[in-house]
C-alpha cells in the first residue's frame, strides 16, 4: 500500500514538473523515489494488510510488487532516451508512474472492482505510450490495436464479472472462493464467467490463441515502451492471472485448467516456431515473450505449493533478460539503422560489453545454466511435473530447444560474424552500468536460487 | 417489487447477451475505427445492464456502484481511443482499419 501511495505521488510530482518547471531534476528524482518505493515496500512484508476487503497486501503482493518496482528501476536506466525530448517529458514520466500504480493494484486486489480498476490504469497509460511517436505510422497502429484489444478483452472480462456476480452476488474473491467451493448448486453462469475471465486474462498476457495483437505492437511501439509492455505489464497481469485462478476459482478447477493445458501447450509451440521464422529482432523477442507466457502458464496449471514461488522467479529472471536484450536491441537498432540479426554482426569486437550483456540476457531467455533463466525454467517444470503433467512438460522442453535456435542465432551473429563496420557503438555510462548490474543479477540469480524461490 | 423486477432475470440475461454479441461481430467485422469503437461501448453498456438488473434482483447495490467505475473507464478509454484515432487521421488521412496493416511478419 505504502507503494501504491507513493508511485501516484511520484506521478503527480511528474506532473507538477511541468508547471514549476523543474524538468531537468526530474529523472533523477524519479529513479531516487522509485529506490525509495522500492525499500518501504519491503517494510511491509510480513505484515499482511487490509484495506476494506479491496486489497490485501500479502508476501504474494509485496514480492510480486517488488519485482515490479525493482525491474521498473532498470527499466528507467534502460530508457533514458525516451525522456531527452523536452515537449513530452513530463507526460512520459508521470504514465509511466500511474501504470506501475495500476501494476501494484493488480498483484494485491481482492475484490473484482480493483481488478478491473488495476488493469484499466495499468492499460490506458500503455495505450498512450504505445502510440507515443507521434508522427510514425507504425507506433500509431500499435497504439491503435492496442486499445481496441486491450478494450476489446476488457469486454470480456466485465461480462464475466458480471455473470459471476450475479451467480454469487458478490464481487469479493473470499466470498465468491467459500460460496462455490465444494458446493453443486451453483449456477451454469458462474462457470460461464469464469470461462469469460479466462479469455480476458490470457488476451491480457497474451497467450495463443489471443496473441495475435502481440507482435504488431510490440513491434510498432517505441522500444523503451515495448520493454516495460514485456516485462513490467506482463509480470503484473501474471500475477493478477495467479491470484484470480490459483485462489479464487482452485475449487473449480476441473472445468478450466483443459483448456488452459490446451491453451498452453499452444502458446509454447506456435510462439517459439514463429519466432524462428522472423527477420526483424524486435519482432523475434515480442513472439518469444509470447513463448515466455506459455512457460508461466505451466506452473498456473501446476497449481500446487510451488506454483507462486516459480512465477516470481520465472517474472523476474524474464524481465532482467528483456530489459537487457530490448536495451542492446535499442543501441544496436538506432546506430546501424535497422533490426535485422544482420545488425549485430561483429559486435562482440566493436562492443564487447554490449555483446556480452545480449549474450548473457540471451542464454538466460533459452534457459541455459548457470544464467537465470535455467532455474526459472527448471522450477516451473518440476512444479508442473509434480502435478502430473509430464506431457506438458515434455512440450515445454521440446519448445525451448526451438527457442535456442532463434537466441542463438544472434549471438553467432555477435561473435562469428564479420561488421561491415569496425566504428563502435557509443554507448553512455548510465547504459554500461546497467548492463553491468543485468548481468551480474543474472549470474547471481543463477547460482543462488534459493534466495527468491524460499520468499513464497 | 420494483419496476425492473416485473421482467424475469433471464431475459435480462439473453437480451444483455445479444447486445454483447452484436458489439463483439461489430468489433470483428466492421471496418471503420468509429464504427469499432461504439461497438466496444455497445458491449460494456450490455454489461452495464446485466449488473444493474442483477443488483436489482440481488438487493445489493454494489453492482450499481461498479456501473459507476465502468462508465468512467469506459469514457477515459474512449477519451484515449479518439486521441490517438486523431494522429492516425492525420497520418494517414483515413479512419478505415485495413490501413493499419502495415506491421506483419
Amino acid at each position: 500500500m505504502t507503494a501504491l501511495i507513493l508511485l501516484s505521488a511520484l506521478g503527480v510530482i511528474a506532473l507538477l514538473a511541468e508547471i514549476f518547471s523543474f524538468k531537468k531534476l526530474l529523472y533523477p528524482v524519479v529513479i531516487l523515489g522509485l529506490i525509495t518505493t522500492f525499500v518501504l515496500n519491503l517494510v511491509d512484508w510480513n505484515t499482511g494488510k487490509t484495506w476494506y476487503g479491496m486489497m490485501h497486501y500479502d508476501n504474494f503482493a509485496v514480492a510480486f510488487a517488488s519485482v515490479l518496482i525493482g525491474v521498473s528501476v532498470l527499466w528507467f536506466i534502460m530508457a533514458e532516451g525516451f525522456f531527452k525530448e523536452e515537449s513530452s517529458l513530463t507526460d512520459h514520466f508521470a504514465l509511466i508512474l500511474f501504470a506501475l500504480a495500476g501494476g501494484v493494484i493488480m498483484v494485491s486486489y481482492t475484490n473484482m472492482t480493483m481488478l478491473f480498476l488495476g488493469i484499466e490504469i495499468l492499460s490506458i497509460p500503455m495505450y498512450v505510450l504505445a502510440a507515443s511517436n507521434k508522427e510514425d505510422v507504425y507506433s500509431n497502429e500499435a497504439g491503435f490495436k492496442y486499445l481496441i484489444m486491450g478494450a476489446f478483452s476488457t469486454g470480456f472480462l466485465l461480462f464475466g464479472i458480471t455473470l459471476i456476480y450475479g451467480a454469487t452476488g458478490s464481487f469479493d474473491l473470499t466470498t465468491i472462493s467459500n460460496l462455490v467451493t465444494g458446493n453443486s448448486a451453483v449456477p451454469s453462469m458462474f462457470y460461464v464467467g469464469v470461462l469469460l475471465m479466462l479469455i480476458a486474462m490470457v488476451f491480457k498476457v497474451s497467450a495463443v490463441p489471443f496473441h495475435f495483437w502481440a507482435p504488431d505492437v510490440y513491434q510498432g511501439a517505441p522500444t523503451s515502451v515495448t520493454a516495460f509492455m514485456a516485462t513490467i505489464v506482463k509480470t503484473a497481469a501474471f500475477a493478477a492471472f495467479l491470484r484470480l485462478f490459483t485462489v479464487t476459482f482452485a475449487g473449480s478447477a476441473g472445468m478450466w485448467i483443459d483448456v488452459l493445458w490446451v491453451i498452453a501447450a499452444l502458446t509454447l509451440l506456435v510462439g517459439n516456431i514463429t519466432a524462428v521464422v522472423q527477420t526483424s529482432t524486435k519482432r523475434m523477442l515480442a513472439y518469444s515473450s509470447v513463448a515466455h507466457a506459455g512457460y508461466m502458464l505451466l506452473a498456473l496449471i501446476a497449481l500446487n505449493q510451488f506454483t507462486n514461488s516459480s512465477v516470481l522467479f520465472y517474472a523476474l529472471a524474464y524481465s532482467i533478460g528483456s530489459i537487457a536484450s530490448f536495451g542492446v536491441l535499442s543501441i544496436v537498432a538506432k546506430s546501424r539503422g535497422n533490426d535485422n540479426t544482420d545488425s549485430f554482426n561483429g559486435l562482440a569486437k566493436t562492443n564487447p560489453l554490449l555483446a556480452i550483456a545480449m549474450t548473457v540476457a540471451l542464454l538466460s531467455l533459452a534457459g541455459i545454466p548457470p544464467t537465470a533463466g535455467f532455474f526459472a525454467k527448471y522450477y516451473i517444470f518440476t512444479a508442473a511435473f509434480a502435478s502430473g503433467y509430464g506431457v506438458l512438460v515434455l512440450i515445454a522442453i521440446l519448445a525451448s530447444l526451438i527457442g535456442v535456435y532463434y537466441y542463438f542465432r544472434i549471438i553467432i551473429a555477435m561473435f562469428f560474424k564479420e561488421a561491415g563496420t569496425s566504428a563502435a557503438i557509443e554507448v553512455s555510462a548510465n547504459h554500461k552500468i546497467l548492463f553491468v548490474i543485468t548481468i551480474l543479477l543474472t549470474v547471481a540469480l543463477g547460482l543462488f536460487p534459493d534466495f527468491i524461490i524460499r520468499l513464497l | 417489487m420494483s419496476a425492473i423486477q416485473t421482467i424475469p432475470i433471464n431475459w435480462y440475461l439473453l437480451l444483455s447477451a445479444v447486445l454483447f454479441s452484436i458489439g463483439i461481430l461489430g468489433v470483428l467485422f466492421r471496418r471503420n475505427a468509429i464504427i469499432i469503437f461504439m461497438s466496444i461501448e455497445l458491449m460494456l453498456n450490455a454489461v452495464n445492464l446485466l449488473l444493474v438488473a442483477f443488483s436489482t434482483y440481488l438487493s445489493d447495490s454494489k453492482g450499481q456502484v461498479f456501473v459507476f467505475f465502468i462508465m468512467a473507464v469506459a469514457a477515459a478509454e474512449v477519451a484515449v481511443g479518439l486521441a490517438i484515432l486523431m494522429s492516425v487521421y492525420r497520418n494517414s488521412k483515413s479512419t478505415d482499419i485495413n490501413i493499419l496493416s502495415k506491421l506483419k511478419g
